[in-house]
């Protein structure tokens, strides 16, 4: 029961990387295809989760850690480019 | 307009932190469950990344006065002592061994020679990652 619930969930969340890699192949703006790579992800780490209880094993929660410091960085590093225009400067205005 | 970044500056303050004990702990956990040198040093990288970030060079060069360059070069040394020190034992280049202590705290704790071999591995990929960040964002 539980395997079949959590098997439905990952296959949904297949389907939703799916429509969003649609978003960053389709993606108007490149604002659009920074946001989908972000969404993509969040939706890893959280199947990466259900893989982790499917396989009842520890080894996978280094691996989600890791992918949301660097979803996190890379949200900021973006964020920072849009207002800013540069990343990272070299004296930073007061 | 004034930009004030106050936010992304103290949540920085703290967050550096945690990612440089996550990466202590995936450096320390290495050889039996997933983590070693190499991604240790990649997350050590990118808490400097973020400081890099959130800040500006000249801060945190003045803050931390490392030249990185040197870092990956003393990495690199490490690494090839550490092969070349088993040959003085008379045994193949890059051979490791391994001994059990009985620690205080701990219990029973495994020391390994590859930890050394780790320590070097993260260094160089730590101070390569930097140099490269840092020379690519100070050409523009």
């Amino acid at each position: 029961m539980t395997t079949t619930i959590l098997v439905i969930s990952l296959t949904l969340f297949g389907v939703a990387i799916a429509i969003t890699f649609t978003r960053i192949l389709l993606g108007p703006t490149f604002s659009d295809r920074v946001i989908a790579m972000d969404v993509i992800g969040v939706n890893l780490i959280s199947a990466m989760s259900i893989v982790s209880i499917l396989y009842e094993t520890k080894a996978f929660l280094d691996v989600m850690l890791i992918l949301a410091i660097l979803a996190f960085i890379s949200t900021i590093a973006f964020s920072k480019f849009l207002e800013r225009g540069a990343i990272i400067e070299r004296k930073r205005k007061l | 307009m004034r930009i004030n970044d106050v936010i992304l500056q103290s949540v920085t303050k703290v967050v550096v932190f945690i990612i440089f004990t996550l990466a202590i702990y995936l450096f320390v956990s290495g050889h039996n469950n997933p983590g070693g040198g190499f991604v240790s040093g990649l997350i050590l990288a990118s808490a400097f990344c973020l400081l890099f970030l959130a800040y500006d060079t000249e801060t945190i060069r003045k803050g931390i006065p490392i030249d990185f360059k040197v870092i990956a070069a003393s990495g690199a040394f490490i690494v090839v002592a550490c092969g070349l020190g088993s040959v003085l034992f008379g045994e193949a280049f890059l051979y490791q061994t391994f001994t059990t202590y009985t620690l205080p705290l701990f219990g029973e704790t495994e020391f390994a020679t590859v930890t050394i071999f780790e320590t070097g591995v993260a260094l160089a990929v730590v101070g390569v990652v930097v140099t490269i960040i840092l020379s690519i964002s100070e050409d523009v």
